[in-house]
């Protein structure tokens, strides 16, 4: 397998929509192969635009991309040739059975006719369906919805693989065995994987690199340790016994640190002086007379990293853009 | 040539085994065409009366507005379908594979034709069944099935088309009536040297769902009509020509992948 064909390169990528803001507001990444690339952002943030554009189904605006060692505005059938997708919300006829469907793709990606049923059975065992295989879709979980996109998204074994949101709405066995697969496909198979998520523990814990996309801009790019390295310093999360008290200790905390924002009930303070400092805290919550529901340290997290770059939090982030599957339809 | 060949009959395949496995869009199509036949020779069996009506055979008469009704359900059929493609994202899934265009709609057409051909067969069987002798025999029973497929083409060409430029079900299922428009404001009940109502003569003259037919209702009780024919075959052909063509247009529109 050519190592730089399975690499997505990417320069100053825009899309623009007619009524809308950028969704894509002149990004730069590039993802090495066999790695597994988080795109971590919230909703409407440009992660299913981005992926539309590197999988040819929408024109970009300007910048260039190239996936696979393909130009993927004009070189849009080798590209779809070297990749596979499993797009946002697992597009299946709810009417076929998971064999249909595997069938189907198999025949529409021009896999010999001979080869077909095995790279089928091979794919449903390999995604746990095999029982369900004979089953028409409408039937099937959310889980295995998603378990079955994946095998129709490997049927003619892509160098490059496009999860969007691969995992939203799953329960965490569903998502544990998906992230296992995605693990195995790049270890064993060399698979690049360009993963969508705006679930911080799915980037942590799958990702090789990470980047964070907001308003079309990424505002950070590294591994998921060294991003939570540079933000440092962990924070106390203090929760008053009474509402009443939260201005006091907002006050009593202030010295020790840098406030975030935190819930309406809690106080969230980034440690100055790391832990060395939670016994000053300590002290000075005492000596302001104040009663605590609750006390907590938090090593730093991506959300963190998200905080301290858009000075938002990225749980709860969303919702305030334009619904990116509207504009990208 | 064999790569696109199979995609064809892949995609053909799918449409053809989703409708075999919803019953109501399988016997809907067969039993709606069937109860108005019923009901209209039962009601305008008098109408044989009438002089210079072309048969004694209502039901004979009648039997062609069943060939024509299955190719609006084959309409709906193939424009509901691909809609619910782009709704779903699975229009999307099949760009992504190496499937061209041109054998996407030929598939799409290819499963209409098939389920075209299987109503139009019922259709035939059923007026067997029930005593309509076919004036043009046997090979006038496999022209009319020829002619169910070519405007199985045609009218699915053109809910494809629907489906393309709207990307809504709830579309398509709005412009259907309309169709049935098309089709009681035709010679569906009457000849049309026979209509009375001077305006509705004319509509009925004017409209080329009357030639269709009277194409088909030509090689039920006339026989071998040249100009029935002609005009049945070359309508649908020019319908089908520009269907298809609006259709592959949309079909370019809709898939902006590079």
């Amino acid at each position: 397998m050519e190592a730089r064909g399975n690499s997505i390169e990417v320069e100053g990528l825009v899309r623009e929509f007619r009524k809308g803001p950028r969704a894509v507001d002149g990004i730069e990444l590039r993802v090495d192969p066999g790695e597994i690339y988080g795109f971590l952002g919230p909703n409407g943030a440009g992660k299913s635009t981005t992926v539309l554009m590197l999988t040819t189904l929408l024109p970009p605006t300007a910048g260039k991309a190239r996936v696979g060692g393909y130009d993927v505005v004009a070189e849009g059938p080798k590209v779809r040739s070297v990749i596979g997708a499993a797009l946002q919300e697992a597009a299946l006829d709810p009417m076929l059975t998971g064999r249909d469907h595997l069938r189907l793709q198999a025949t529409l990606q021009g896999i010999p006719r001979a080869e077909r049923k095995v790279r089928a059975q091979e794919l449903l065992e390999r995604v746990g369906l095999s029982e369900a295989a004979d089953r028409k879709v409408g039937g099937y979980s959310g889980g295995m919805k998603r378990r079955l996109d994946l095998a129709l998204a490997l049927v003619h074994r892509p160098r490059i693989l496009f999860l969007d949101e691969p995992t939203t709405g799953l329960d965490i066995q569903s998502r544990t065995a998906l992230w296992d697969e995605v693990a195995r496909l790049a270890r064993d198979d060399g698979v690049t994987v360009f993963l969508t998520t705006q679930y911080l523990e799915e980037a942590d814990v799958l990702a090789d690199r990470v980047g964070i996309i907001d308003h079309g801009h990424i505002v950070a790019e590294g591994t998921p340790e060294a991003l939570k390295a540079e933000i440092g310093l962990p924070s106390v999360h203090a929760t008053p016994a009474e509402q009443d008290d939260r201005e006091r200790l907002v006050a009593a905390l202030a010295p020790y640190g840098e406030p975030l924002d935190g819930s309406a009930r809690d106080v969230v303070v980034r440690l100055r002086e790391g832990l060395a400092g939670l016994p000053a805290v300590v002290r000075a919550v005492d000596e302001a007379g104040l009663t605590l529901a609750s006390l907590e340290i938090q090593a730093p997290s991506l959300d963190d990293v998200f905080l301290a770059k858009t000075g938002r939090s990225l749980e709860g982030a969303g919702g305030d853009d334009q619904d990116e599957d509207e504009t990208a339809a | 040539m064999t790569n696109v060949l199979g995609q064809v009959a892949a995609v053909a395949r799918r449409s053809v085994i989703r409708t075999a496995r919803q019953p109501a869009a399988v016997v809907f199509p067969l039993a709606f065409p069937m109860l108005l036949l019923l009901v209209n020779s039962g009601g305008l069996d008098a109408s044989t009366k009438l002089p210079g009506f072309p048969t004694d055979s209502f039901v004979a008469f009648a039997l062609a507005v069943p060939f024509i009704q299955g190719a609006l359900f084959s309409t709906m059929n193939a424009g509901t379908d691909l809609a619910r493609d782009i709704q779903t994202g699975f229009l999307n899934r099949i760009s992504l594979t190496s499937i061209r265009g041109v054998a996407l709609i030929a598939g799409l057409l290819a499963g209409a034709v098939t389920l075209g051909l299987i109503q139009a067969i019922f259709y035939v069987v059923v007026g067997l069944i029930v005593g309509v002798d076919f004036a043009s025999g046997l090979l006038g029973i496999l022209v009319l099935l020829v002619f169910s497929a070519l405007i199985s083409i045609s009218f699915g060409a053109l809910g494809i088309f629907l489906a393309l430029r709207t990307g809504s079900g709830e579309a398509i299922q709005g412009v259907f009536p309309l169709l049935f428009v098309f089709l009681f404001l035709s010679s569906m009940n009457t000849p049309r040297n026979l209509i009375a109502v001077d305006w509705f003569k004319a509509v009925a003259t004017a409209n080329p769902v009357s030639y269709l037919i009277e194409c088909v209702r030509s090689l039920i009780i006339t026989g071998w009509d040249r100009e029935a024919l002609f005009l049945g075959f070359g309508l649908a052909i020019v319908i089908g020509i520009a269907s298809t063509t609006v259709a592959t247009l949309a079909l370019k529109e809709r898939l902006v992948r590079t």
